[in-house]
């Protein structure tokens, strides 16, 4: 039942390289077929999406079809940069789930307030995050349509 | 595993009875014993949400943690329901995920663009429906966190999870 689908482009917003190491790793041990690409913050999150300043090339960074964000990011912060793709009419579509160590009852509440598709409290063990990222990837790829990359 | 609270009521949007039936026995399939209402249109979904006109009464106006809307449905359709209930700042932070027979494109981008938190195009066969909800049960009750704390009830065949709308 479940349709052969072109890898899928996850562009992941994070400020800390371990963090980033580790999402990257989690990937991998759960075998989720996807690009996963990285920006560090708020601002490079937004240039790469408008594909401005370094992001200006499409082939090498393509426009993602699906957005993992931390809202706690420098520059620009998550909780920004989220109401900005979601106030924007050429962004807005864009699936945006937020992955943080927050679990406040008020920060999911407001993620989701503003727009983000699902709330991910980023596990504490790598193999919770292994099984995260397995289950984000077969419902968010493999069940759930996502909006396409041509229009 | 996430620790939870209380669990989360699911309020379906199908005009379909057949379907209707096919989604609670592919939840009852995958052992998801959230409890599950239905309404069979847009105007009722909006009316349920906003506990108006029959769903006054709070016994019978479920406060749902998650919708899950078809997009084809009589009086008022799934993207007007989905539009309103996203422009509506007491209703928006409910995440909705549209499940129906529609694949244009067209719909998706829409849906997407309206603010919905995933589009599932309705399997098939049931065995296709169960493994949808299984992996939609998996996604929204044990990874991801819900606004309100809601978590998965796990199935016993004691529950009455069986309701409808009026």
């Amino acid at each position: 039942m479940f349709e052969t689908v072109q890898p899928a482009i996850f562009l992941m917003a994070e400020n800390d390289p371990d963090d980033r190491l580790l999402v990257k790793e989690a990937f991998q041990e759960s075998r989720v077929v996807n690009n996963l690409h990285f920006v560090e913050d708020g601002v490079e999150l937004l240039d790469y999406l408008r594909q401005q300043g370094k992001y200006a090339n499409p082939e090498n960074f393509p426009t993602p079809d699906l957005i993992l964000l931390d809202p706690n990011m420098p520059r620009k912060d998550g909780r920004e940069a989220l109401e900005e793709i979601k106030a924007d009419p050429l962004l807005r579509h864009l699936p945006v789930v937020v992955l943080t160590t927050s679990k406040t009852e008020e920060d999911i509440l407001r993620s989701y307030d503003i727009g983000a598709a699902s709330f991910i409290t980023k596990p504490v063990t790598f193999e919770a995050l292994v099984e995260a990222v397995k289950g984000l990837g077969k419902y968010g790829v493999q069940i759930v349509r996502l909006p396409s990359k041509d229009t | 595993m996430k620790r939870k609270s209380r669990p989360v009521s699911i309020l379906m949007a199908e005009d379909d009875p057949d379907d209707c039936m096919l989604v609670e026995e592919a939840f009852r399939e995958s052992c998801l014993g959230n409890d599950l209402f239905f309404v069979h249109d847009g105007e009722e979904l909006l009316q349920c949400l906003r506990q108006q006109g029959r769903y006054a009464a709070p016994a019978f106006a479920p406060r749902p943690g998650l919708i899950l809307l078809d997009l084809n449905m009589p009086r008022k359709d799934g993207l007007e329901a989905l539009e309103e209930i996203k422009a509506d700042p007491h209703l928006r932070h409910t995440p909705v995920v549209v499940l129906t027979t529609s694949q244009t494109e067209e719909d998706v981008l829409r849906t997407y663009d309206l603010g919905v938190a995933g589009f599932i195009t309705k399997p098939v066969t049931f065995e296709g429906l169960v493994e949808v909800v299984k992996a939609f049960g998996q996604y929204w009750f044990e990874i991801v966190e819900l606004p309100n704390g809601g978590r998965v009830k796990s199935f016993s065949r004691n529950n009455s999870a069986r309701r409808s709308s009026g």
